[in-house]
């Protein structure tokens, strides 16, 4: 028999509207990404280039990066609050993907800004 | 009609089994809980927890053909056969049909499912506005009968933390009563990664309700006043 365990950590709000609001704006940037692509397609390398030579075309892709791992980050907790059930194991692997995550967030700065 | 019954006794049996039956139903027999009363008339040794024969008590919700639902609501009529019943997943089996519901009822009683009010009780009732009223519809004609929580993965994952579309509608129900006075306290309950926030929105609850109610809609209503609050 399965007993009630002890619960109450008094927050969970904050991630769900988190998550909520990264996903509209990972949709609004592929949206408008999507309408730069059609508008005027690069055709080769350079072309890519220019259009991630803009400032603010990097701070936008920036946020949008910050936002997917976030986002990602909230997705892959509930999973494996889900689903682990060992709270060493579960612990371990939420910090291996926080991790991971920061480590991609770092890297997309290194290929914007490079 | 064929039917394809899931069996247990443990004290017999090592595991369970499928039993299959072949029985002769009667004009009269329209509801398959009237054919397992059928089927119980010739195997006394199957056990089902049945009482209203109305849907009304919530007793014999069983899976049927892979479904939540009542049994005494469910015509036999349109069934595919053979009929596959099994007790309702994801609580532990007493006997046959029969669960454990004992999981399912704790969670219940842990969202305080009585009004709270501090005041003095008035000469008469505690008057509401037709209107106040309403806000109850959908959210009160819950009959615990379980369908919906036990049609819930994150409840089969987490049964000891998620309170389950069941417990929440009856949450919702007294945060939205206008006599209430608790819902600050009963807010900060379910303010938690498990209690409410395991709810993906799969809307399972809302496909086995034999009430035709929509947990998951009172559990959007639930985060909404959570918002309201917090933002």
């Amino acid at each position: 028999m399965v007993k009630l365990a002890v619960t109450g950590a008094h927050y969970g709000l904050r991630d769900w509207l988190v998550q909520r609001i990264t996903a509209v704006v990972m949709a609004v940037y592929l949206l408008l990404l999507a309408a730069i692509l059609i508008a005027s397609p690069p055709h080769d390398y350079a072309g890519w280039r220019t259009l991630f030579s803009g400032q603010w075309f990097r701070i936008v892709s920036f946020l949008f990066f910050v936002s997917l791992c976030w986002h990602a980050w909230i997705g892959m907790r509930n999973i494996l609050m889900d689903y682990i059930h060992s709270t060493g194991t579960r612990l371990l692997m939420q910090v291996l993907v926080i991790l991971a995550l920061l480590f991609y967030a770092v890297w997309s700065v290194d290929i914007l800004w490079r | 009609m064929r039917f394809s019954i899931y069996r247990y006794d443990p004290d017999k049996d090592d595991k369970p089994y499928m039993q299959d039956y072949d029985i002769a139903l009667e004009p009269s027999d329209r509801m398959l809980l009237d054919a397992l009363v059928r089927i119980k008339s010739v195997d006394d040794s199957l056990s089902l927890r049945r009482s209203c024969r109305e849907g009304v008590c919530g007793s014999d919700a069983m899976n049927i053909n892979g479904r939540n639902g009542l049994a005494c609501t469910t015509p036999v009529a349109g069934l595919r056969e053979p009929v596959e019943l099994r007790p309702l997943p994801g609580l532990p089996v007493i006997r046959d049909l029969i669960v454990d519901m004992t999981q399912f009822f704790k969670q219940y009683h842990s969202i305080k499912p009585y009004l709270i009010n501090n005041d003095p009780p008035p000469e008469t009732e505690r008057l509401q506005s037709p209107e106040e009223r309403a806000k109850l519809d959908g959210a009160y004609e819950c009959i615990l009968c379980a369908c919906c929580t036990t049609a819930c993965p994150s409840f089969w994952w987490n049964p000891d933390k998620f309170v389950g579309p069941a417990g929440l509608l009856q949450a919702y129900r007294f945060l939205a009563d206008s006599r209430d006075q608790a819902s600050a306290e009963r807010l900060d309950n379910l303010e938690d990664p498990y209690r409410l926030f395991r709810c993906h929105s799969i809307m399972n609850c809302v496909d086995a309700c034999p009430k035709g109610l929509n947990p998951t809609n009172a559990i959007g209503k639930i985060k909404d006043m959570m918002v309201k609050r917090t933002v």
